[in-house]
């Protein structure tokens, strides 16, 4: 038998569709492998192998009566630890919430169900998604599958390392600043960041409302694609939700046609400060482009050069007000003062917070809570929304010229565990090129590339699409996918050395 | 410390107070704020909640569209501009009955803005402007277990009902109140009640005081007479009926005028009225150092109503209160000063649905602004806090027109009615309050008084029937009250003539 583990989730969705195998066998090989490497790469927080099969099971019984089931039911999923889901702890790889398990599903958790995916598990993640290398997770590192000894990205490093470890042909992300994107380029994945509002941020543990974004993390694109479609579309129970109908993201993977295609090269995101070997394969992929038929050029957005200050006060900002809400009142981690005797309800929050809350996590509520502060809002808040409105205003205009625009994803290849953690600022910069589309609320999409040559890890090119026009990422993400293996003769991810395996 | 008070007349030959009000109105929508959780007054404590009201890591707000559509309503009874584009901010502190440690609210950007209304005061019309009107969600509720005040210190546990939090409000404030500083306590107290009608007239609120569902605070401070600079401002709160906030008012003039007479200076802080001693006592201190790190709530979409929506919702207000009154007075044929004493005892309303029950206008006049105007005073209470409804009013009165009951014994109903005895019916009976009709029962006792004032039961006889009226005092005497006095007169002079 073919080793289920490596199967794509649409190669899955149609075996499963002719009936030649079973969710259930699908379920218990990804919990096997699970098993076998999550020792060494640590993608999951937590793993739900009775609740999964339970799910392929009634799914496989469901198939046998032929009832109508959804294209992606009985295809597992790992899911990243900041969405609520029922009956299953949700952390956000913080020791604030551990225990915590949530009484409602959030909607894409809701949508996931309701299509019949086994959840195998909830992946690791930098606390409440604030950094860049899972390093920040209270629960210790995720390790890149690629090279043990270095990070997988972040903040969502679990559901690319968990996907890129053939642990899990889908994974749910999130992206508030390129942390779906950034690991996808680190683990040689697909990572994409629906529009804003595109994908129902209900049950999404924020860290910045008016940034983040559930999006699809996958080993192809169009199995990006056949995720994005489940889980996007309208949330009455979330206000800043899209009323539009979905983009036909799957049918534009499948078309996959660059000729005539205008693409844009941002200036700004690349060149000096990008890894060479980062550079040379983002330049050879958009080569491919080009004789593909695509129109290239190179374009500039000089507002480009305020996005990652507005962004580092933006962020911290909304996040030190959504966070507020952890104050060991009504669930979490509650930590007494020591030598306290009848300790008042604020000094028990105090305490609490400071015992829950990992170091990133306070310098970011420091850091927003100074920017809120009167007498200072104008100058940080104020200011980086303005930059956020010039931004939007410029990439429109940008737009015109061009349908989508391309960067490397990130400056550099997977670093080494432990290498820039004291350097908040340098990891901070490794998002310089995803962190505007967050800002500009505009879809992204991270594409391995290749591996570099200076240390054989994989490279990211990331696509920026106009608001809405996810279906634009798709289309030319799966050309140049095809483009790519056709070259390589295969996926990148064949390539990548094979893990030891625990029996 | 014991603070000295400087007399409300004195205070005034040397101050002039700055006033300023905030009403929160808890409106009466099915749903709250920001989530489906039922508003229910009264329910078990923490059953009206959900993931959202709660704060649970990862729930969302969506705004209640009926409550946009009630402060719109409000807005335009105030006379103010309803905002073509607004937007919800955030309010920033940490405090355990408020789950998110923020409250949604708004801040720079109010749904309405610049209005007025016009209050009256002695048959005086005094014009006091509106600020804004802004949408908001309410805080649970912390229940202090412990102690002997209630209050958190010295209690030995708390505990949080989150059923009212979420509940929306509006909160209207004023700008500074111009009036003459010897009107300013009549004026507040005024201002709240015209506020509590038109809001009431709505129908868009309980606008129950009592129940907190209208609540007013009193911003107060003093400055010397001449001077153009603003005192320090105490805020109180827990003032929970219109009468409270005139003595709030006056209370805290006198003692803000004793500590700056003492050469002291007032605390910018928080107080709460004391409704038995009608005081102030010191809450939490309020400074510039309060930094609420306001910013637009990123969660929730811009508000912005339509123009032609804000005209639809114009045509359903209820005519002005001015020409209410004017019609109402027509109406019922009240003069001047009935209708000056019915608005004074915050009774309009009760009037008019005493009327709606079926009750003539003269006696519904005469049981609201005699009786119950006189229990409202003697009890320290609202009127329509007192635990009898316009219905009862009515139904008691329909028991005298009947001639079961008279004015007398209705009194004796009213107490068992507030009592909780039961309907106005059930009380008649339960005390055995009826008139005796039986003319057997009346006239043996016709009889006994005659045989008891040979000399009254001549001169009637002789035609001089005012005398009539010490024969019938002993009957009702006899009947302890309980015999219809017209009835009885009759009896008296059948036998006599």
């Amino acid at each position: 038998m073919t080793d289920l583990t490596r199967k794509t989730a649409d190669e899955l969705a149609q075996a499963l569709s002719a009936k030649e195998i079973s969710s259930v066998e699908v379920t218990q090989a990804l919990v096997d492998r699970i098993g076998a490497v999550d020792g060494a790469i640590h993608a999951f927080l937590h793993v739900d192998a009775e609740g999964a099969l339970a799910t392929a099971a009634d799914v496989d019984e469901r198939r046998a009566r032929n009832e109508q089931l959804s294209y992606l039911a009985g295809v597992p999923i790992a899911v990243k630890d900041v969405l609520a889901t029922k009956g299953l702890p949700t952390t956000c790889g913080s020791k604030i919430l551990e225990g915590w398990i949530p009484p409602y599903d959030a909607t894409v958790t809701a949508k996931i169900k309701a299509a019949g995916l086994p959840i195998l598990g909830k992946t690791n993640m930098d606390e409440f998604a604030m950094g860049s290398s899972t390093e920040h997770s209270a629960y210790g590192p995720t390790h890149n599958p690629w090279d043990t000894t270095r990070i997988p990205g972040g903040s969502g490093g679990g559901s690319a390392a968990a996907v890129a470890a053939f642990e899990a042909p889908l994974a749910i992300g999130t992206d508030t600043g390129g942390s779906i994107r950034q690991p996808g380029a680190l683990t040689g994945t697909v990572g994409v960041k629906p529009t804003y509002g595109g994908v129902s941020r209900y049950g999404l543990v924020a860290m910045a409302s008016s940034l983040d974004q559930a999006g699809p993390v996958t080993r192809t694109v169009l199995d990006a694609a056949l995720l994005h479609e489940l889980i996007a579309g309208h949330d009455p129970m979330d206000s800043t939700s899209i009323p539009d109908a979905v983009p036909a993201v799957v049918a534009a993977a499948r078309r996959a046609d660059v000729k005539g295609l205008r693409i844009g090269i941002v200036k700004e995101l690349g060149g000096e400060g990008f890894q060479p070997g980062v550079q040379a394969r983002f330049t050879e992929a958009v080569d491919l482009l080009t004789a593909a038929g695509a129109e290239v050029v190179e374009v500039s957005i000089p507002s480009l050069q305020h996005a990652l200050g507005a962004y580092y006060l933006v962020m911290p900002s909304e996040a030190s007000s959504n966070l507020a809400k952890f104050d060991a009142m009504r669930y979490g981690v509650r930590v007494p003062p020591t030598g306290v005797d009848d300790p008042s309800a604020e000094q028990v929050m105090a305490s609490s917070r400071d015992a829950g809350f990992g170091d990133e996590v306070k310098r970011r509520i420091i850091l927003g809570t100074y920017a809120l502060s009167s007498g200072y809002y104008d100058a940080y808040y104020g200011s980086a929304q303005k930059v956020r409105t010039i931004l939007a205003r410029d990439f429109a205009s940008t737009f015109a010229d061009v349908d989508v625009l391309v960067s490397p994803t990130s400056p550099t290849t997977a670093y080494r565990l432990g290498e820039k953690l004291d350097d908040p600022l340098a990891m901070y910069l490794g998002d310089v090129a995803t962190i505007p589309a967050n800002l500009v609320g505009i879809p992204g999409l991270s594409l391995p590339v290749g591996l570099a040559d200076e240390d054989g890890l994989p490279v990211g090119l990331q696509f920026l699409a106009p608001q809405k026009a996810d279906d634009r990422l798709y289309n030319a993400a799966a050309a140049l996918e095809r483009l790519l293996e056709e070259k390589w003769g295969g996926t990148l991810l064949s390539t990548a050395p094979e893990l030891e395996t625990v029996r | 410390m014991t603070e000295t008070l400087v007399p409300f007349d004195e205070a005034l030959t040397r101050y002039d107070p700055v006033m300023g009000l905030e009403i929160h109105i808890e409106l009466n929508t099915a749903t709250k704020m920001f989530c489906g959780c039922p508003t229910d007054f009264g329910a078990e404590p923490n059953t009206q909640v959900c993931p959202v009201c709660l704060a649970l890591p990862g729930a969302l707000p969506v705004v209640n569209a009926k409550a946009v559509e009630s402060a719109i309503r409000m807005g335009l009874a105030l006379n103010c501009k309803i905002a073509e584009w607004c937007r919800f901010a955030r309010k920033n502190y940490f405090y355990p009955d408020m789950p998110k440690n923020f409250q949604t609210s708004q801040y720079d950007e109010p749904i309405a803005f610049d209005g007025w209304v016009d209050v009256e005061v002695d048959g005086e019309t005094f014009r006091i402007e509106i600020e804004r009107a802004h949408m908001e969600e309410d805080t649970g509720k912390a229940l202090h277990v412990g102690g002997s005040t209630g209050r958190i210190h010295g209690a030995d546990f708390s505990l949080v009902d989150y059923n009212r939090a979420g509940i929306p409000l509006i909160e209207i404030v004023t700008r500074t109140i111009e009036v003459p500083p010897e009107k300013a306590p009549a004026v507040a107290r005024a201002y709240v009640s015209y506020v509590r009608d038109l809001i009431g007239g709505l129908g868009v609120s309980d606008v129950r005081m009592d129940q907190g569902s209208l609540r007013a605070d009193v911003n107060l401070s003093l400055k010397p007479k001449g001077s153009t600079v603003l005192g320090t401002r105490s805020e109180t709160k827990n003032v929970n009926s219109f009468r409270s906030v005139e003595r709030a008012v006056r209370f805290e003039i006198s003692r803000h005028a004793g500590i700056l007479d003492a050469g002291g200076a007032v605390l910018q802080e928080t107080r709460h009225f004391q409704e038995d001693s009608g005081t102030t006592l010191s809450g939490r201190e309020k400074s510039d150092a309060d930094d609420y790190r306001y910013f637009p709530e990123p969660d929730l979409a811009p508000v912005s109503p339509s123009r032609e929506w804000v005209e639809e919702l114009r045509a359903t207000l209820p005519e002005p209160p001015a020409v209410r009154r004017a019609r109402l007075q027509a109406d019922w044929g009240f003069s001047d000063l009935d209708m000056r004493d019915t608005i004074g005892a915050g009774a309009l309303d009760l009037i008019v649905a005493t009327v709606e029950a079926g009750t003539t206008p003269q006696a519904a006049k005469k049981w609201w602004l005699g009786e119950m105007a006189r229990r409202s005073n003697e009890a320290g209470q609202d009127i329509d806090a007192l635990g009898i409804t316009p219905q009862q009013v009515a139904e008691i009165q329909a028991l005298i027109d009947a001639g079961r009951i008279n004015d007398k014994l209705a009194r004796s109903v009213f107490d068992g009615v507030i009592a909780g005895e039961g309907t106005a019916e059930e009380v008649v009976v339960s005390r055995q309050l009826e008139v005796v009709s039986d003319d057997g029962a009346l006239g043996a006792a016709v009889d006994r008084a005659i045989e008891g004032d040979p000399d009254a039961a001549a001169k009637v006889r002789a035609g001089n029937l005012g005398v009539a009226g010490a024969l019938i005092g002993a009957v009702m005497k006899e009947m302890r009250g309980q015999a219809d006095a017209g009835r009885v007169r009759e009896l008296i002079l059948e036998k006599l003539s």
